[in-house]
């Protein structure tokens, strides 16, 4: 199944780095989030779309993850030439990766 | 003294410069709020403005602020409502005139007492700073900024809510302040109204945490919520959020009644996240809140309680945004369409990077895109797609020069595809696009001793 059935999410920038916010439907969908949605594997996620490191924050307290996407954003801000040059829509990006329901 | 209240009500009425118009005049009329807030300072913000007051120094602030304010102040100063705005841009005290002047057309003259936070802005004491060992170094690169010092348009220094708190101590109905951080506008009321001290730090994260969910309106309450989007009722009617905070620094998150949008936890939770960094450390001038210890409850509804919240010591420093002049850029669109479309519209784009590779042009970056393949979503994107049969793919190009001529050469070259490259081609009425100049944001530190912030008040 696809990471949109599991979690919702917003997304933003900060200079050239996108953050992605990424929230369980349900909590108890949570842990499966933290096992699965690893920074290693959203860095292959978006191979080709960024060109730093991706780091993971945990929040349980609110069933979510935050990542930063370093390098996401061309420069960012008034430099970047993107559409998204805020980054705003990495989020629904993030929900297209496959889980394992396990 | 006056007794302490148990409950404030600071409203958000807008999110930043541009938000929608209607939302303050709802905010002070919709029932009752203690304080309005609003937002107006972006990071370019601060350098248009700059640019406005070096050709005129009766400008330089949110023009629409005191528009705003012609519109609500009969029912402010009728309710007793506060304002706090962030609208004086680089010129707080002509912003403050001109909010004075409307007053007293209105008849309020006498009735209103405006207070003006100043001491953020740096650009005159740049130089100085520089020559003390302040080398404002890039947040992001490490950069000293004498690297770019002769192309710097603004610097200011953020401030926290200590001053708007002052400000309101001081008996000022409306505050207007320079670049103050947008959470010191819902902080900095409720130090005030509930005795809050600067270094009670769980309650100064967690009125850290209240203007950071209502610091971008409507986006708490329903506005870009991707969790049920489409059932969330009445957006066109979206309710502004409002923090009704207690003294022990719990506060429920609502909107006025018979107004659209929807407050729950998921609303809340995704503006918690917006534009989040570490979230253990989220650190104002006034202290540094941990957002893993934020409780969430639906306690009826539109009605979310917030709790739990730790805070920690302030930092010793204070960011610093400046704006610098970077170079030039350009965008240059044209509409393909089926049958294969992107194809198209990538040989299009072989086509003009070839063309700009044969002209010599230097370019610091040339970036395109594909609208309606993958612009926004990249490779991923186009997994699963029936690529020769997506219906229409608008190519996008951009450049990036330090210098003008290569830009404004590129933009000669967008046309003449139409007839001199692939076919199906369309949506060029908007004619040939234009050079558009660069002011870029460097993000720096400063020891807080170096920044004093200064209140005055003064009468409509």
């Amino acid at each position: 199944m696809r990471l949109v059935d599991l979690a919702h999410a917003r997304s933003g920038d900060k200079g050239d780095t996108a953050n992605i916010g990424l929230i369980a439907l349900r909590p108890r969908d949570y842990p499966l989030l933290v096992r699965q949605v690893t920074a290693a594997r959203v860095a292959r996620h978006f191979k080709g779309m960024i060109t730093g490191t991706v780091e993971r924050f945990e929040l349980p307290n609110l069933n979510a993850l935050n990542f930063l996407l370093h390098g996401a954003l061309d420069g960012g801000g008034t430099i970047s030439l993107k559409t998204d040059a805020q980054g705003k829509v990495f989020s629904t990006a993030l929900l297209r990766m496959e889980i394992e329901r396990r | 003294m006056t007794a302490r209240p148990e409950t404030v009500r600071v409203a958000g009425g807008q999110g930043f410069w541009g938000d929608w118009l209607e939302a303050p005049y709802r905010q002070v009329t919709g029932g009752p709020v203690d304080y309005l807030m609003m937002d107006y300072l972006a990071e370019v913000t601060m350098s248009i403005l700059q640019k406005q007051k070096s050709r005129d120094a009766k400008r330089g602030y949110a023009t629409d602020f005191v528009t705003q304010m012609e519109r609500i102040l009969p029912t402010v100063v009728a309710r007793g409502i506060k304002v706090t705005a962030n609208a004086g841009g680089v010129n707080p005290r002509a912003c403050a005139n001109a909010v004075a002047d409307v007053a007293r057309k209105l008849g309020f003259g006498g009735k209103l007492t405006i207070g003006i936070v100043t001491g953020d802005d740096l650009l005159g004491r740049l130089d100085g700073l520089l020559a003390r060992g302040h080398d404002l170094k890039n947040l992001d690169t490490g950069r000293p900024l004498k690297d770019v010092r002769d192309r710097v348009l603004s610097a200011n220094a953020y401030l926290g809510a200590a001053p708007v708190a002052l400000a309101l101590q001081r008996g000022a109905h409306v505050v207007i302040t320079g670049r103050v951080t947008d959470t010191g506008l819902t902080l900095g009321p409720l130090m005030h109204a509930f005795g809050w001290a600067s270094d009670a730090w769980d309650q100064i994260a967690a009125g850290t945490v209240a203007g950071h969910i209502i610091e971008c309106g409507a986006q708490c309450s329903g506005g870009n919520c991707l969790r049920d989007w489409s059932t969330i009722p009445d957006m066109a009617h979206v309710g502004y959020p409002i923090v009704e905070a207690r003294r022990d620094g719990t506060f429920d998150l609502v909107k006025h009644p018979g107004t659209g949008g929807r407050i729950d936890v998921a609303s809340v939770t995704e503006q918690l996240v917006y534009e989040m960094g570490d979230p253990h450390d989220y650190i104002t001038p006034d202290g540094v809140a941990d957002f893993t210890t934020i409780q969430l409850k639906q306690v009826g509804k539109d009605r979310v309680q917030v709790s739990g919240i730790k805070g920690k010591p302030a930092t010793d420093k204070l960011k610093v945004s400046i704006a610098y002049f970077y170079g030039y850029k350009a965008i240059g669109t044209l509409v393909y369409a089926w049958p294969d479309a992107l194809a198209k519209a990538r040989a299009a784009d072989h086509i003009l990077r070839q063309r700009l590779k044969d002209l010599g042009l230097n370019f610091e970056a040339i970036h395109t895109e594909f609208l309606g393949a993958d612009a926004t979503h990249g490779p991923i994107a186009l997994q699963n797609v029936d690529v020769a049969n997506i219906p229409e793919v608008q190519l996008r190009v951009g450049v990036r020069a330090r210098e003008e001529a290569p830009v404004d050469r590129f933009t000669r070259e967008i046309a003449p595809l139409i007839l001199n490259g692939p076919p199906s081609v369309t949506g060029f009425a908007g004619g040939r696009p234009k050079p558009e100049e660069i002011v870029a944001y460097w993000p720096a530190l400063i020891d807080k001793t170096m920044v004093q912030p200064t209140v005055e008040l003064i009468s409509a």
